[in-house]
């Protein structure tokens, strides 16, 4: 649905994006995490034909961008970093007007759709100016909507919302994944990212790494195995570092910490090699990296040297 | 239904729930009108400028008035003159006020983005924008001066004065120089609300476009010159040109790129 190759933007001597290349699948939702400043909105707003590349190509649902672009515009939703509505209007007048200008065939049809669809229906008459942040940012994913696009450009969609107009917001998404939608998404909600994408890309002007949520989790930390145990001999270490599939052993608050590849695999000869030692074994759990200590790694990786792992 | 007219009727509707710019609109027109036909009516009885003489007046205007007029007529028709460029003003100064709470008013909202991000094209929104400006102002300044005449063909004893209302000079004014004047103004308005974050700073500074029209007005009523027919010509040619390159340098500054990366 997308493909991009060596995309880059400069402005003046700042290069914002550099040489991204990558490619989504239809059906996809596809996340794009990075700090501030990381160039995300840069890449979506190209993506989307508002601003030219500087080099690199990109085909947006099988069209050229920078010779096709109308044709892009036509075919893409974006939801914009900040809802953008017009305050003085009506809920249903700022949808009729973007309607209109993507030339949407049934326009009150399709604007009383998304507006029952995210129950703004019976508000619809209001000034958007008396809606809660939540209500605009449902308004604003309607609008994105409206003229049913092939692919959906979410930038920060849950940003500065409250807990429950965020998870109204994150179930819609989700709903608009089981629709089979594909699905452009920026965001600094790592959980968010976690829960509703299919693929992540961590990014800082360019890609650091892509992979699923949990492929990114073993590519970056290894799966780490912690056994809590009734007293720690010194010896314990140095027997389980023996083993060729251990990548790392420490000890923690009366606890080893084991970091392994296949613990299916490889728990049992440790646990049968400190059962040997005489080592009480109390339970045996898995630690997991969150999404977010992935992302912290990718971007700071000088602030994670000392980790546990790898 | 055509994008320039899909925004315009945005515009309207956004634009004319904002009480000031409501106000601007309907009190230029209300206030340019009633002046003169006050004037008019303070003068209507030729006792009132009958002991004006050519020597009250500036030197030439005599000429303006021809031979088909006595000197109480001619004194009538030097005061209406002072406010044919009423007339001028209102074309300038309505589209400045809503293209700058339009555009600046898009900027703070960030409304644009979602905007460029349609299929729809620079020229279309511009278009749709400036026209947006436009229409009311000559609206309301074709409207003023109907009344105008309606109301001068009430007060005023003279058929000839009030025929003059009618003839190449006036109509040149108000139908070619005004929408001329509005495009201009209009232009430096998109201009100035590209670096302005304030509607009132854009609508201010847009204003100093009235100061060469001003310059008229003055030199007008010091008999420095007239506006006669030649000099209104003139003046629609140079507009016509000035036009041509600020809806130029105007389209150049409302880019996509330029919009969305430094309008601050």
């Amino acid at each position: 649905m997308i493909k991009t190759d060596s995309l880059t933007k400069q402005f003046n001597d700042v290069v914002a994006v550099d040489r991204l290349s990558l490619e989504v699948n239809s059906g996809e939702v596809f996340g794009f995490l990075g700090p501030n400043g990381a160039g995300k909105t840069t890449t979506i707003r190209m993506l989307t034909a508002l601003i030219a590349p500087t080099s690199g190509s990109a085909v947006v649902a099988g069209f050229e961008l920078g010779k096709e672009d109308t044709q892009i515009r036509r075919v893409v939703g974006i939801l914009t970093e900040s809802p953008g509505l017009y305050d003085r209007l009506s809920a249903e007048r700022n949808l009729d007007f973007f309607a209109r200008l993507y030339e949407v065939e049934d326009v009150p049809g399709q604007v009383e759709r998304y507006l029952r669809m995210l129950e703004l229906w019976d508000r619809r008459q209001e000034a958007v100016a008396q809606f809660s942040k939540g209500m605009r940012q449902k308004l604003a994913i309607a609008r994105a909507l409206l003229h049913e696009p092939q692919i959906l450009f979410l930038d920060e969609p849950t940003s500065g919302l409250d807990p429950e107009a965020a998870r109204l917001v994150r179930d819609f998404i989700a709903e608009l994944r089981s629709e089979g939608r594909t699905i452009f998404m920026c965001t600094h909600n790592l959980d968010e990212a976690d829960r509703l994408c299919d693929r992540i890309a961590v990014f800082n002007q360019h890609i650091l790494a892509l992979d699923t949520p949990s492929a990114l989790r073993r590519s970056v930390y290894a799966r780490t195995v912690v056994f809590h145990l009734r007293g720690i001999h010194p010896g314990f270490v140095e027997r389980i570092e023996n083993f060729p599939f251990v990548r790392s052993v420490e000890t923690m608050d009366g606890k080893l910490v084991v970091g392994l590849d296949e613990p299916e695999e490889n728990n049992p000869a440790i646990v049968r090699a400190l059962v040997e030692m005489g080592a009480d074994i109390q339970f045996v759990g898995e630690l997991r990296r969150s999404l977010e200590d992935v992302y912290l790694r990718l971007v700071n990786p000088q602030d994670h040297d000392t980790d546990d792992s790898k | 239904m055509n994008k320039v007219w899909i925004i315009v009727r945005k515009e309207w509707a956004e634009v004319f729930k904002n009480r000031f710019v409501l106000f601007t609109v309907a009190f230029l027109p209300i206030i340019f009108t009633a002046l003169p036909l006050i004037m008019l009516y303070a003068t209507r009885n030729s006792a009132d400028v009958s002991g004006l003489s050519s020597a009250d007046m500036p030197s030439g205007f005599t000429q303006l008035c021809g031979d088909q007029m006595n000197a109480a007529e001619c004194s009538q028709y030097f005061i209406i003159s002072q406010f044919m460029l009423l007339f001028m003003i209102m074309p300038l100064a309505i589209p400045v006020t809503i293209a700058s709470y339009s555009i600046v008013g898009e900027k703070s909202t960030r409304t644009l983005e979602p905007v460029l991000a349609t299929p729809i094209t620079t020229v279309e929104l511009l278009a749709g924008k400036g026209l947006a400006a436009i229409l009311p102002a000559i609206g309301a300044t074709w409207l003023g001066f109907v009344v105008f005449a309606v109301g001068a063909r009430m007060l005023s004893a003279s058929p000839v004065v009030l025929s003059r209302l009618a003839d190449a000079l006036w109509l040149t004014a108000i139908f070619v120089v005004g929408p001329l004047l509005s495009i201009a103004a209009v232009s430096v308005a998109v201009m100035v609300s590209s670096r302005a974050n304030d509607p009132r700073v854009a609508e201010q500074l847009s204003m100093l476009v009235i100061l060469p029209l001003l310059g008229v007005f003055f030199g007008q009523i010091t008999g420095l010159f007239f506006i006669n027919d030649r000099l209104i010509l003139w003046m629609a040619a140079v507009l016509l040109v000035i036009d041509a390159g600020l809806v130029a340098l105007a389209t150049h500054l409302f880019q996509r790129e330029t919009i969305l990366t430094r309008w601050k």
